[in-house]
């Protein structure tokens, strides 16, 4: 068993790369489904029928459909429709909207739960609708849903192990190389996932830090 | 049109919620350094007039001035766009029963949030006049506090405090002492006082009777949506002309005996 270990450390530099790539994966779609997420929760809120309509229709859709098909369907799929993008793009693609339909959702129940009169001052001082929401009802949600998106940031870390399948040199990916290479599945698979669970460490540091900021304004 | 005289004219305003008719044919018109207090029973239509008067609620019928200028309306008779009644808030200064103070923000910034963020004033002239303002509300040393922190009595002198820094031409004023303790009402009212003393032109809905009755310039009575009866607070309060104003008076005479400002 030792010696399985030896192997895998010594191909630390395949793992290493993984790791990395995960990381910059998780990252760029992690902030981008935020974003993404932002912008959807005005529109599942809005007093306009289709536009919330639309928006509810997209949220929960994805919500509804396993994150290994949607995959496949952006890297296989789409190229019937024209559209080809390589594996870190569709990956990175993928990761992204999926999880900003959850993003938009944490944000949209969080802003539910708001009190009105705060909002309804941010109007009767003359907020026009988007300053509005980016500066009067959007950092109380981030501080009060932080928690919630960073759990849903680890969702995201553990989402882009399916990008293995469609060949996306991220950490699952070389972990599962090393096994194939040398017939240590135990060793690389279980120094996969204390990698993982390594960068979720990182994730609740950062949604700490968040729940101090949120706690002085409570 | 004699509006141009006047900070507010407000002239046959209807309001209903489904069935419910709460505002029926309300007129009335503020001059310059006026201090209104408008007094009622639960359910008279006061919040909702108030809340009609920036168009936070839209009204049915009738028509609304400020400085002459028509709220919520444009020239050319249809509902105005979301950037020109945002210009008209910015003049109207509003501070609300549950204080409404925005929690991400400390003292100071929710002062200068709208000045800088919708006024576009300079943000040094802004800082330097919110904390002029903090030091008359007496919270200077809450300048780096949020909201959270403060008590009741508090929130509501950083909510009025927040309302001026916006150099408002009206300030409008829902129960702003309903939701305290009453140990803690008699600071906002001294607040409030200052500020009618000053000439400041404001609109109260209260029930606080003892503030209207030496802080008022008028009083407005309204009762099922209509005012029943306006005039001085000295002619209102020995002397009301209604019936139903006699019998609101005296349920409140209870309260006062009691200590209650």
């Amino acid at each position: 068993m030792i010696h399985d270990f030896g192997i895998v450390w010594s191909e630390r530099a395949l793992l290493l790369s993984g790791l990395a790539n995960t990381t910059i994966l998780s990252a760029l779609s992690a902030v981008a489904a935020l974003l993404l997420g932002c912008i959807l929760t005005p529109a599942l809120m809005s007093k306009q029928r289709l536009v919330s309509w639309v928006a509810r229709v997209f949220v929960d859709g994805m919500r509804c459909v396993p994150f290994l098909l949607f995959a496949y369907i952006v890297y296989y799929g789409f190229p019937s429709f024209g559209v080809r993008l390589d594996n870190w793009t569709s990956g990175l693609a993928a990761l992204t909207i999926y999880n900003a339909a959850y993003m938009a959702e944490i944000l949209r129940g969080a802003w539910a739960a708001q009190p009105r009169e705060p909002i309804e001052a941010g109007v009767a001082f003359g907020f026009p609708e988007l300053r509005l929401f980016r500066r009067i009802i959007l950092p109380p949600l981030l501080l009060s849903a932080g928690p919630v998106l960073g759990n849903q940031m680890i969702q995201i870390i553990k989402d882009s192990a399916f990008l293995t399948i469609i060949a996306l040199p991220e950490l699952t990916h070389a972990a599962s190389s090393i096994q194939s290479r040398h017939y240590v599945p135990f060793a690389a698979f279980i120094t996969a996932v204390f990698l993982y669970w390594g960068l979720c460490l990182v994730i609740e540091a950062g949604v700490n830090s968040i729940g101090r900021v949120a706690e002085a304004r409570r | 049109m004699a509006q141009s005289s006047k900070v507010l004219d407000v002239a046959g305003v209807s309001k209903r919620f489904g069935d419910v008719e709460v505002l029926s044919d309300v007129s009335f018109k503020v001059d310059k350094g006026e201090t209104i207090c408008v007094l009622g029973p639960s359910g008279s239509g006061k919040s909702t007039l108030l809340r009609c008067i920036n168009w936070l609620e839209r009204p049915d019928a009738g028509q609304i001035y400020l400085n002459g200028e028509r709220v919520g309306i444009n020239g050319a008779g249809i509902v105005m766009s979301d950037r020109d009644l945002s210009k008209i808030r910015t003049h109207i200064g509003m501070v609300f029963q549950h204080f409404a103070l925005w929690p991400h923000l400390t003292v100071l910034q929710n002062l200068m949030e709208a000045p800088v963020q919708v006024q576009k004033r300079p943000k040094a002239e802004v800082h330097d006049e919110a904390l002029a303002l903090l030091a008359k509300v007496g919270l200077i040393e809450k300048r780096d506090a949020f909201p959270a922190k403060l008590s009741g009595g508090q929130k509501q002198r950083v909510g009025i405090a927040r309302a001026l820094a916006m150099r408002p031409d009206l300030l409008l004023f829902d129960e702003p002492t309903s939701a305290l303790d009453p140990e803690l009402v008699g600071e906002v009212l001294v607040v409030m006082r200052d500020l009618a003393r000053e000439g400041m032109t404001m609109v109260i809905v209260t029930h606080e009777m003892g503030f209207a009755r030496d802080a008022a310039t008028r009083v407005l009575f309204l009762d099922r949506g209509r005012v029943v009866e306006t005039g001085s607070p000295d002619r209102f309060f020995s002397d009301p002309e209604t019936e139903r104003a006699r019998q609101f008076l005296q349920r409140y005479a209870g309260d006062t005996a009691n200590g209650r400002r």
